[in-house]
């Protein structure tokens, strides 16, 4: 009969102590931060659903087959991906796992006592021995004492202590990384993020449906909204003569919030504060005042239609719907502020402020489709329904008659992009780094050191440690030797 | 007005460039010359790769070199200076403005590092990367002085952009050392160095400076990536959002961690501490030259 082979059964806790440990260790730490790093790497080089949703559709048109891979490993969207997350939260238990022991271990430390002289100073380095007496122990306390040294003095000698803020320093530099962590999952949480576009004259009033677009952190919702008016006086957008760059764009804005109303201004660098919400000046561009009219000259649609910008010039497109008229009318629009007065390459743009606008055209009429209930770009017009029946342009105070009716463009405004963010997280975040960096300079400038000084029969000995081989403490034992050599 | 500041600058530049080739020369020829042919008593034992320096005999040419570095230096920050002026604001906002900054920014760090360690064998090599690094903005990436885009008139401008310029020039250099070491240390398996690179500090001695220049600048590249955050919330709306360059920077940032806790935590010293220097340093580079030029986000501006 065999014996049976006795296997060390590691027991359920053993197990999840196993891991723990190994989990915590500095070499898993260290390979789960190079993983993060080579982690983040994908998304710089592929299209993030975040920073450039466009690109991202492009490639679901261009090629869809690996399009649709990408996205079953979230590569479009890298940084929320489970991956990337399981790493981050991996490397944060195990920093948290090795942080918080040495937290304990290091203040029992810094209240104990320094160590005991070691009996043989002399195998220690910066080893000198001199003639003394007792009076240099004093002088030795006295400098201690100014120079903030930790003593412990036992009978003829003392053991000198300092630079616990070297492991101050990296505790709290680590603590702070798991503040900054907080802070983003705090704003994530309870954060909000919307955007509008608002044309001069308008008023946006700050409730859900004013938005073009909003999102709510998961834990937050619409009731959060802070009450606030804000109407769009004016918008200056001042470009380069030479290269059409933009040199300074401002909002000049009335604000009604908390009872008051006032004048306030908005640039790329300056955004607008209620409360822990935000408003950002984004984007602008134009927006044509059109009246279209029936064949009877009724007026069907009348106001600022937003047109988005295409290029540095301004050149934008846009659609006109005009549901109301019968039949339904569509205009396939671009808009230029500055005619190019070329007549091959259809509109043109070849400055970016107002000096010859012109708005132009395809008519179309049939269903647009508004009642679908798909939604639809106010930009675009789907036109494959649709009957085309003119083609035309218009200058401001010109009126373009069709067989269906006519347009007229009024006049053209500006519109911005206002962008809304409240992220209450963002203060912790802000302390977290401001903690981290104080913590790094202690960490990497602070030396830990020690100095022992005995009188022995034979005069004075001294030596000296510096933990991780800091330099410097050859000059700072020279000193504290002259000087409780009475040397001064 | 302004364009007379920008000429004035396109000189200071021109005249940079040709001292620093004067003092590449200089370093060039005091590192060939300081050798002198090994003496009869030395062949005795056979052993002729051990020929002797004599830095007396080119001591004049050293001093030359360095003193040209530092006109140089003097002239290339003139000519940041009158750009600066010429643009009305920091001559930060295009890559090549970024790039002439950097060269200043990598010869200061040489310079300044001078002073306390004999480091004038690396002059050749700063000397050469600066003038490749100018040559490289004068042609390629030259733009007229421009006024700022909206985003980027901001204090945190100045803020911000100095402390990634500062960071980069002393993370190169770090990455010049470790490079040293390597080279060096692949030489000294095979057999004794040669003559000319004597002069070079003990493996012992680059290994330790690599690591003390990544130390001294990784609080400040630190700094950079936060200012750049605060400036972000202020001008995008959001203070991190996986912009390009904020995920390389990010990526630098990882690099250079792991790098410090290699060495200080678990003890990396000589080759694979230099290889992951290197490899932190090549990501602030690639993040440079590819998101600038290739990238796209919101870190492009103005063409380049």
């Amino acid at each position: 009969m065999s014996k049976e082979v006795e296997v060390p059964e590691l027991g359920f806790l053993a197990l999840i102590r196993y891991a723990w440990r190994q989990l915590t260790s500095m070499r898993t730490a260290l390979i789960l931060l190079m993983l993060m790093g080579v982690a983040a790497i994908p998304g710089s080089l592929i299209p993030q659903r975040i920073t450039n949703q466009i690109a991202v559709r492009e490639m679901f048109t261009t090629n869809p087959e690996l399009a649709k891979w990408y996205d079953r490993f979230s590569l479009f969207d890298v940084y929320g991906s489970p991956w990337f997350s399981a790493i981050y939260i991996l490397l944060f238990i195990s920093l948290i796992g090795c942080v918080l022991p040495r937290s304990v271990e290091h203040y029992k430390a810094m209240r104990a006592q320094p160590p005991v002289t070691p009996k043989n100073l002399s195998r220690l380095e910066h080893h000198q021995e001199f003639a003394g007496g007792a009076e240099t122990l004093d002088r030795a306390t006295v400098w201690f004492k100014k120079n903030r040294f930790r003593v412990r003095i036992e009978g003829n000698s003392i053991s000198a202590e300092k630079g616990f803020i070297r492991e101050t320093g990296n505790l709290l530099f680590h603590l702070s990384l798991i503040l900054i962590l907080v802070g983003v999952s705090f704003g994530s949480l309870f954060g909000m993020r919307g955007e509008a576009i608002v044309s001069t004259g308008e008023r946006f009033v700050n409730v859900a449906t004013s938005y073009d677009s909003l999102s709510f952190g998961k834990l937050t919702g619409e009731k959060s909204l802070p009450t606030f008016e804000i109407k769009l006086d004016k918008f200056l957008g001042e470009y380069d003569p030479v290269t059409s760059a933009p040199k300074d764009y401002t909002a000049w804005v009335t604000i009604t919030y908390q009872g008051s109303t006032y004048k306030k201004e908005i640039k790329v660098n300056k955004p607008l504060t209620f409360g822990n919400t935000r408003v950002y000046l984004q984007a602008n561009g134009y927006s044509p005042v059109v009246t279209v009219r029936d064949s009877e000259g009724n007026v069907a649609l009348q106001g600022p239609i937003p047109f988005l910008p295409q290029d540095g010039n301004l050149r934008s497109i846009g659609s006109i719907k005009v549901p109301d008229a019968e039949p339904q009318i569509g205009f396939v629009s671009s808009f230029v502020p500055t005619n190019a007065r070329t007549t091959d390459q259809g509109a043109v743009s070849i400055f970016p402020e107002l000096l010859d606008p012109k708005l132009l055209f395809s008519i179309w009429k049939g269903d647009l489709g508004l009642d679908s209930g798909i939604p639809q770009s106010v930009y675009r017009i789907d036109t494959s329904k649709l009957e085309k029946v003119g083609l035309g342009s218009v200058k401001p105070g010109e009126t373009f008659t069709y067989p269906e009716g006519s347009i007229t463009l009024e006049m053209v405004i500006p519109w911005v992009n206002l962008q809304f963010v409240d992220d209450p997280g963002k203060s912790y975040a802000l302390i977290g780094a401001i903690l981290a960096i104080l913590g790094l300079l202690s960490s990497l400038y602070g030396r830990r050191r020690r100095i022992w000084v005995r009188i022995t029969s034979g005069g004075v000995e001294v030596a000296g440690l510096a933990k991780n081989s800091a330099p410097g403490l050859d000059v700072e034992i020279e000193k504290f030797v002259s000087a409780i050599r009475g040397e001064k | 007005m302004q364009t007379t500041w920008a000429y004035i600058s396109n000189y200071c530049v021109y005249s940079a460039m040709a001292i620093f080739t004067i003092s590449f020369i200089a370093h060039a020829f005091e590192t060939a010359f300081a050798v002198r042919a090994p003496e009869a008593a030395d062949s005795t034992d056979g052993n002729l790769l051990l020929k002797t320096l004599d830095y007396k005999r080119t001591e004049k040419t050293a001093r030359i070199a360095t003193a040209m570095m530092i006109l140089g230096f003097i002239l290339l920050l003139a000519g940041i200076v009158a750009r600066g002026i010429s643009n009305g604001h920091v001559p930060w906002g295009n890559m090549y403005e970024f790039s002439i900054t950097g060269a200043l920014a990598f010869t200061g760090a040489y310079l300044a590092a001078l002073r306390k360690y004999d480091l004038r064998w690396l002059g050749l090599f700063v000397s050469i990367s600066v003038l490749l690094t100018l040559g490289t903005a004068i042609t390629l990436l030259y733009r007229d002085s421009a006024p700022l885009v909206p985003a980027l008139k901001s204090t945190w401008l100045v803020i911000h952009v100095f402390a990634a310029i500062i960071s980069g020039g002393v993370f190169l250099l770090a990455n010049v050392v470790a490079g040293a070491y390597l080279y060096l240390d692949r030489l000294e398996s095979r057999g004794p160095r040669p003559a000319w690179l004597q002069r070079v500090p003990s493996l012992e001695v680059l290994d330790q400076l690599s690591y003390r220049l990544v130390a001294f600048v990784f609080p400040l590249w630190t700094f950079a990536v936060i200012a750049g955050a605060i400036w972000a919330e202020s001008a995008w709306g959001r203070y991190w959002g996986w912009d390009p360059k904020e995920t390389w920077a990010f990526i630098t940032w990882v690099a250079y961690a792991a790098y410090l806790h290699a060495r200080v935590t678990v003890g990396w010293r000589g080759r694979r501490a230099a290889w992951l220097c290197i490899f932190a340093g090549s990501t602030f580079l690639f993040n440079y030259v590819y998101v600038n030029v290739w990238g796209t986000g919101k870190h492009t501006y103005s063409g380049l």
